[in-house]
């Protein structure tokens, strides 16, 4: 099955937005193609990931290796590429696009054009993909097939007069869209006699197997026995299995050019395999990398902290085995006088925080405290030194401080002209500056340059309720700037505690103080005394609340009969009292920093 | 010698009520005279190892001490008397339900000796006595003080409020009507949910709301008010009594005086050899009077009150009272000095905040104080 000459192999992925198809589209191209029967398919066979399933996202990018057997009676491969599809992982997308020739454009019929299809798309233009644009949900009541047509070519600028008509769902147009596979994507090129050039498209750790490398083999064979090196960091390994997926894994002897497929290699961990690197031969290497590669940077970095401290070592164990199967994450010890021992984190946007999070509880069973999320600032000392922080506790005293550079980024946001107004409003709360705003239909799209902690604050839950839900958003970093930027210690009765601290524009500093304290106010139980809470930029206090003192605390009934079992209570009280010197005299419940961290205004 | 308190437990009752965690049984059928003959047996036990020494009070509580038959009330107080040197004006009071059965014992248990009795009315309404699982009517409960009233000098009554859905307007009125009847001492108490017991139950599932704290203080403030305007005072967190008239027996707990406690369950803190001794006895009434008829008593362990836990015993006792707590007598009693048994810092916060008072050589609660005292406790013990 490795015979196959590079002319009979088509290399695609689908782009689309969340909801729009593409899993069931890939689900129908399987079955159709006998990949796999009726009875072996469930739902979604490429999401294998439960949260993955339940999100109706893709993580890791997975392939599909389908057998067709054409109208022209030849037998063509066809390798589906799933990609992950969030701007989180907008690198990881345009590797996985590298691996392909094609793409095939789903757009919801009813829906129209999303900002994420817009990136996606965009990525795919750049990897000189052949774009196949693809109407699906046809047989919706909704369907606007001419309205969506016309705002595909406005927008994207691609062709639509032969745009396939399909509905995935129920199977219409599925053999046209194979079809078009077949004579409308170009076939992969390539030189099998040169020295082993291969693509690392994706890694993941597995249980038995140790870490799957995901390939595409650009020139050159890749066998079983192989000695093969990273380039990217010289790293020399044996490969012990090779194959493809049918979607399960079927071992082959090797691979040639235009071949996507699987290695094994008694990789202990994914962090030796970095997405974007080339892979060749040991012995026979090629001259020169394939180009496009990168190490990953994380833009959002949080502090999670277990909520019970005796999970500290589940916690550290659990974040090491994530980062088995994701090096994207990256984690560092940290201690924070409120919260203890934990781990400060970071990651390539705020789906993959959440995933990650989320994946914790879910997989290993923590209960966490996420600190509010910080983006990576540069900060410019007097004496010309920078340095990189992404935890607000680090922050130099401001007299050290010389200027202090923020992330911007550039957002496409689309939506219904009727919410476009409360959007606009929202950007310019966040300091936004336009930078385009276009009409197609009744449909706005507008180009807004922001900086990252105004959007990692709340933003997506303000941008769909503003729009109810019908705004889509995508974003690509866009630099650092400049800006006056400050620290909000949050003060509990005088004292401060280091992990609600935030930094924020000092235009913002205000109202997010005020924020903060009122909620935290709710959020604090009453106690013996009132409590007063601050917000202060510096020794400057910006905003100020106070916790009423309780107002009944006392047993009914203390008689003779009753001192032991209070004595005793109270000897508990004082032990944990000792314990608890660092939090001062205010006790703040564990669910007090979770919502506060929030942040929702 | 200061005089001693001495506290006798009868742990039977008719019924359990659903708020009550005490130390209390029911049982079918009952040996009276068994029980009687074993809190005979332990008290003399209990005093030969005291040595004589002057008695303040007696105090027979449950349990419902008055379905204990008369007689053995007799011969206990008989017992004590000569064991023992009782003060001359001895304080001598018997907790009783004001059902009509044991209202109807009230002058035998008076010709016994006993000189006050304090009746568990809990109520004067009828919906609320029959929530509370009382067996007595608000008529009978209304009856049997009157007749309490007539056979002894001093009568007390117990009543329990800031029940679910009771509003501050509807327990005033109760209050006054109760107010009305009482002689010079009542003990109110606010409804709390203890663990083990039926309501708890109720209270998990949400079938038993209580006011919220708020609502407690406004509850607990009307009380007060009330109380006051027909001179009755607080004199504890939740006792209140003309001046002179406050339950000798009770003080000597929140003085952190000495007493012994006979009977199954009883707590003591008394002086033998020279060290004060927590004492306790077995809880369950059966195996409580088999050790008694074995071994002449039903101690579990008894351990060494040491002076740290001594202050911690005293400060919370002591700062219940209104008269808060005589620094002196607190190093005699603990050999600890006030100020390090507690922490300055939260004392001057507390002196700040008027929860506490420090002065003439006493340290006292605030009204305010001991309205939050729990908390205030837990945050100034050294």
């Amino acid at each position: 099955m490795t015979d196959t000459p590079s002319d009979h192999i088509r290399n695609f992925s689908i782009i689309a937005h969340i909801d729009h198809g593409k899993s069931t589209l890939a689900d129908r191209l399987i079955q159709s193609t006998g990949a796999l029967t009726s009875r072996e398919m469930t739902e979604q066979v490429l999401d294998n990931m439960e949260l993955e399933k339940e999100r109706g996202i893709t993580i890791k990018a997975q392939t599909v290796r389908l057998t067709y057997v054409a109208k022209n009676g030849e037998t063509y491969i066809l390798n589906l590429m799933d990609t992950p599809g969030h701007v989180d992982f907008a690198y990881e997308v345009s590797r996985s696009l590298a691996a392909c020739e094609g793409s095939l454009l789903v757009v919801d019929a009813s829906q129209g054009v999303e900002a994420q299809t817009l990136a996606n798309v965009y990525q795919a233009i750049d990897a000189h993909h052949e774009i196949v644009p693809v109407l699906n949900k046809i047989d919706l009541p909704a369907a606007e097939v001419d309205r969506v047509k016309q705002q595909i070519e406005d927008v994207i600028g691609l062709d639509t007069s032969d745009a396939l008509m399909i509905s995935a769902k129920t199977g219409i147009g599925i053999d046209t869209v194979l079809e078009a596979l077949v004579h409308r994507l170009p076939a992969p090129q390539g030189d099998a006699h040169a020295p082993l050039k291969a693509l690392l498209v994706d890694s993941w750790y597995d249980q038995y197997l140790g870490v799957v490398i995901l390939v595409r083999i650009k020139d050159g064979r890749m066998k079983r026995g192989q000695r093969i090196r990273m380039m990217s960091n010289n790293a020399v390994h044996h490969i012990e299995q090779i194959g493809v997926f049918s979607p399960r894994m079927v071992p082959v002897d090797d691979l040639g050019p235009g071949e996507i497929g699987y290695i094994t290699a008694a990789i202990k961990t994914v962090a030796d395999c970095n997405i974007g690197d080339t892979i060749t031969d040991e012995r026979n290497p090629t001259a020169e990398a394939l180009a496009g590669f990168k190490p990953s940077i994380p833009v959002v970095w949080c502090g999670l902290f277990p909520i019970d401290a005796d999970d500290f070592e589940k916690l550290r164990d659990s974040l090491g085995k994530l980062r088995l199967n994701d090096a994207s994450f990256h984690y560092e010890p940290e201690s924070s006088a409120a919260l203890g021992f934990g781990y400060r984190c970071g990651f390539l946007g705020l789906l993959h925080l959440e995933i990650i999070q989320e994946r914790l509880s879910r997989e290993f069973d923590l209960d966490l405290i996420a600190t509010a999320p910080s983006v990576v600032y540069r900060v410019h000392r007097t004496n010309g030194a920078m340095e990189e922080l992404h935890n607000p506790a680090d922050m130099p005293d401001p007299s050290v401080i010389d200027h202090i550079e923020e992330p911007w980024i550039k957002a496409t946001i689309m939506v219904p002209d009727e919410y476009l107004g409360s959007v606009l409003t929202l950007c310019n709360e966040r300091r936004g500056q336009q930078a385009d705003l276009t009409y197609v239909g009744n449909r706005a799209m507008a180009v807004y340059r922001l900086p990252l902690n105004e959007v990692v604050f709340d933003f997506y839950d303000r941008l769909k309720s503003v729009s109810r839900g019908y705004a889509s958003f995508d974003y690509a970093m866009d630099g650092y700037e400049e800006g006056d930027l400050v620290r909000i210690s949050i003060l509990v009765n005088a004292e401060p505690v280091d992990a609600l601290s935030f930094i924020a524009h000092r235009s913002q500093a205000d109202t997010r103080g005020r924020s903060i304290c009122s909620k935290l106010k709710d959020l604090i139980p009453r106690q013996l005394f009132k409590i007063p809470i601050q917000a202060a930029i510096g020794g400057k206090v910006i905003a100020r609340e106070t916790i009423s003192a309780m107002s009944k605390d006392v047993t009914a009934k203390c008689y003779g009969g009753d001192i032991s079992r209070k004595r005793k209570l109270l000897d508990k009280q004082k032990e944990g009292k000792k314990r608890m010197r660092q939090f001062g005299k205010v006790e703040i419940p564990q669910s007090a920093f979770l919502a506060a961290l929030k942040m929702d205004a | 010698m200061e005089p001693f308190a001495l506290y006798i437990h009868w742990p039977f009752c008719l019924s359990k009520c659903p708020y009550c965690d005490f130390n209390s049984h029911v049982r079918e059928r009952l040996d009276q005279s068994r029980f009687a003959a074993a809190l005979r047996q332990e008290l003399a036990w209990e005093a030969a190892r005291l040595g004589r020494r002057p008695l303040g009070s007696i105090f027979f509580g449950g349990g419902t001490p008055s379905l204990m038959e008369p007689q053995t009330v007799a011969d206990l107080l008989a017992d004590a008397a000569r064991l023992f040197d009782p003060v001359a004006d001895i304080e001598i009071t018997l907790e009783a339900n004001p059902t009509s059965v044991e209202a109807g014992r009230l002058a035998a248990f008076r010709q016994a000796g006993v000189n006050r009795v304090s009746l568990g009315i809990q109520s004067l309404h009828g919906d609320a006595l029959k929530m509370l699982g009382r067996q007595h009517s608000a008529a009978q409960a209304v009856a049997a003080l009157e007749i309490a009233r007539k056979l002894f000098p001093r009568v007390s009554f117990d009543l329990i409020y800031a029940r679910p859905g009771q509003t501050e307007a509807a327990w005033r009125a109760e209050l006054r009507q109760a107010l009305a009847l009482a002689s010079d001492h009542l003990s109110l108490y606010q409804l709390t949910i203890e663990p083990g017991t039926a309501f708890e139950a109720l209270h998990r599932r949400g079938e038993i709301v209580l006011p919220d704290s708020d609502a407690g203080a406004a509850l607990y403030d009307a009380t007060a008010e009330e109380a006051a305007n027909f001179g009755l005072l607080p004199y504890e967190v939740s006792n209140y009594a003309a001046p002179g008239r406050e339950s000798r027996h009770n003080l000597t707990y929140w003085r952190y005086g000495e007493y012994a406690g006979i009977g199954p369950g009883a707590h003591g803190r008394v002086q033998v050899d020279g060290t004060l001794r927590a004492t306790r006895r077995h809880r369950a009434p059966e195996p409580w009077a088999e050790r008694v008829e074995r071994d002449g008593h039903g101690s579990t362990d008894e351990e060494r009150v040491a002076p740290p836990e001594r202050a911690r015993e005293m400060l919370l006792m002591g700062l219940r009272l209104t008269e808060g707590i005589d620094e002196a007598r607190f190093l005699a009693r603990t050999g600890i000095a006030m100020d390090d048994a507690i922490d300055p810092r939260v004392l001057d916060q507390a002196i700040d905040a008027d929860y506490m008072v420090r002065r003439n050589g006493r340290l006292c609660a605030t009204p305010e104080g001991r309205k939050r005292l729990d908390s205030l406790l837990a945050a100034l013990v050294a």
